[in-house]
């Protein structure tokens, strides 16, 4: 029998084969990917608010003078009346308290940036984590966590935020962990819960109990890779719902930030520009327009990422 | 696996070593979980099952589905943990040890010893995963060896079931074998601890006919090369008869008949038995035969009366059969077993 296997195995040349693999199955899902087109645009869009926040700190220290164009405590000494128009100096205008627009709204694109990308991550931690555990063990730890997704699911998101920054103060951080946990432990879990439900019944999980796998290593290795498509999909779905609360919550004024896209338009709704968008346009479409954009930005690509994940969505 | 290979021929014939033994073995499934159900229904999924296993051996178990036979094979596997009886297996020091409701690390350690090829090839194998990944899983969870000797083991095993050359197969995905290739890696990954018993679980039938021979073949002569015991489940008594040498036949979770495979085709005993192989289509137009008559369909044991399983269905039975619990096993003359009053 020695001598079927003919040459020595060398395990570097394992390692070889598996980036191979992954290098062609990440080329592959690319190539489904771009054929889409939506999530090729959601991604150029994605691309230009993310140049644009990384421009900011760069522009700060050499172009833009702080005194002038600090985005919370600049004032444009050059415009005799705020708010001012649009400018050469000011591309997007001042805000009603003399600040830059241009300026607030890349300074605020990282936070967005931050914000999403930290909620979606809490929420898929916890979404997939939730879903294999409840569909892999089953019986009352099923019980106890989809009761818990009830009531995630029936809160009120916003009403339940509105009372927390009420109550405790509310940051960009603690409002990334506050929607991931909602909604991972609700909506997402359930979802990927039903997910994990169609893996656990497979033969292949049989197969690794009776090779003597234990919990972990069946979650690990069998039921969570299978769900981390959806996953991915989810992530978008929910960095969109987390910019979109963050901004009602800011233009509520019930968030504890610096500055946001929400608060721009807050700003502008206390000085009482909101109505007059026809003559001071410059002070609404700025930020409500980077926030409808980056929304759909995640959104297109989650949808785009939907059909490289599920075959039926495909069109040939 | 090379002293085995060694003495080849002298493994099946010579012993004939209890490697299992199965008592009264039974699996009760109950219908409803409710809390305040007090007095919940159970389906008699297997009900009371008896039999022995000699090393080396293929034990067929035949019967329509439903009638308990993936049940019993897995829980021998202890894939499902049997709600009465015991399963004596050899552990490795060559006594016989229940492994009915073994925990923990001795249960562990048990599953090196039993492994199950399961029936499709299409869904028992992650599909995320490669051939090599899922030929090694067994070692690796087992922590048998570090990872350039799970390499070679593979291989070889991949050799064995005659995928050659194995190096073209290790990385590979499922999604890109043929039906009957899987099987091969299936049953590649069931034989790569070296277990002594296996179980089969109609590893043919979602294969094409034109495949299924071969996989049939390889399987019988890795039970001879090493030494394996085999329970075979199949719906399909022509492939019963070709790899098994004693089948049971089983209806609503009992046994009906047990004997040399050749005998209880030949000579059935039990009504049920003749009804099956009534059933079998000849391939001959003009053949004719006295049909069985049994009547409606195969039922669901859900607290089943305390009568002759069979009863209901039976051609030849009487108010004793009706009234009398299940007949037990007996001994029908020249070692065969079949549970009736009546034959």
């Amino acid at each position: 029998m020695a001598t079927v296997n003919a040459q020595p195995a060398v395990p570097s040349s394992v390692w070889r084969a598996r980036l191979r693999l992954a290098s062609r199955s990440v080329r592959e899902n690319w190539g489904l990917f771009v054929r889409t087109r939506i999530g090729l645009l959601g991604l150029a869009i994605i691309a230009m608010y993310a140049l644009l926040a990384v421009a900011h700190p760069v522009l700060m220290s050499t172009v833009w003078e702080p005194r002038i164009y600090d985005p919370v405590i600049g004032y444009a000494f050059d415009e005799t009346k705020q708010p001012a128009p649009p400018s050469l100096k000011h591309p997007l205008g001042t805000d009603p308290l003399g600040r830059d627009i241009l300026s607030q709204l890349m300074f605020s694109a990282r936070s967005e940036f931050l914000l999403g990308l930290l909620a979606a991550t809490v929420t898929v931690v916890i979404g997939t984590s939730v879903g294999a555990i409840a569909a892999y063990f089953g019986g009352w730890v099923d019980t106890i966590l989809m009761r818990l997704a009830d009531i995630m699911i029936m809160m009120p998101a916003i009403s339940v935020l509105i009372v927390l920054s009420a109550l405790i103060g509310v940051e960009h951080f603690e409002l990334a962990l506050l929607i991931g946990i909602l909604s991972g432990f609700g909506a997402t879990g359930v979802v990927l819960k039903s997910q994990a439900l169609s893996v656990v019944v497979k033969p292949y999980i049989d197969a690794a109990r009776s090779a003597g796998g234990g919990h972990f290593h069946i979650i690990l290795v069998h039921i969570v890779p299978n769900l981390l498509p959806l996953s991915f999909l989810y992530m978008m779905f929910t960095v969109t719902s987390a910019i979109f609360s963050e901004a009602v919550l800011s233009f509520l004024g019930l968030l504890n930030v610096r500055m946001s896209w929400g608060l721009m338009i807050h700003t502008t709704e206390s000085a009482g520009y909101l109505l007059q968008v026809a003559e001071f346009w410059w002070l609404i479409f700025p930020a409500s327009l980077s926030i409808t954009l980056l929304c759909s930005a995640f959104y297109l690509v989650g949808r785009s990422l939907d059909e490289v994940v599920n075959p039926r969505l495909r069109s040939r | 696996m090379s002293e085995a290979t060694n003495n080849t021929q002298a493994i099946p014939a010579a012993t004939s070593r209890l490697l299992l033994r199965a008592i009264d073995l039974s699996k009760r499934f109950p219908l409803s979980s409710g809390w305040w159900d007090r007095n919940p229904s159970f389906v008699h999924a297997v009900d009371g099952v008896s039999f022995d296993l000699m090393a080396g051996e293929t034990l067929g178990i035949v019967g329509e589905s439903g009638c308990g036979k993936t049940t019993t094979g897995r829980m021998l596997v202890r894939l499902a943990e049997p709600t009465e009886g015991q399963v004596l297996f050899e552990n490795e020091s060559g006594d016989l040890e229940d492994i009915a409701h073994l925990k923990g690390q001795p249960l562990k350690d048990f599953r090196r010893r039993a492994q199950m090829v399961f029936q499709d090839p299409y869904e028992s194998m992650n599909p995320r995963r490669t051939i090599f990944d899922t030929v090694a899983e067994p070692l690796q969870v087992q922590k048998i060896g570090d990872h350039a000797e799970r390499l070679e083991r593979v291989s070889e095993t991949l050799g064995l079931v005659g995928l050659t050359p194995p190096s073209s197969f290790l990385f590979r995905f499922p999604h890109e074998l043929s039906g009957g290739q899987r099987q091969r890696v299936a049953i590649a990954r069931a034989l790569v601890m070296n277990p002594s018993f296996v179980v089969a679980d109609e590893p043919t039938s979602m294969l094409d006919i034109s495949i299924r021979t071969g996989i049939m073949q390889l399987m019988g002569e890795l039970a001879d090369r090493l030494g394996i015991s085999y329970l075979y489940i199949t719906h399909d008594l022509a492939v019963a008869r070709y790899m098994c040498s004693r089948i049971a036949v089983m209806y609503l979770g009992k046994i009906v008949e047990m004997g040399e495979t050749e005998e209880v085709l030949q000579n059935p005993v039990h009504p049920y038995t003749k009804a099956l192989l009534s059933a079998v289509p000849v391939p001959d137009p003009e053949a004719t035969r006295d049909p069985i008559d049994i009547k409606g369909s195969v039922s669901v044991p859900v607290d089943p009366l305390p009568r002759c399983r069979f009863y209901d269905r039976c051609p030849i039975a009487d108010n004793f059969c009706r009234d009398n619990d299940h007949p037990p096993l007996q001994d029908k003359g020249s070692g065969r077993l079949a549970a009736c009053y009546k034959a």
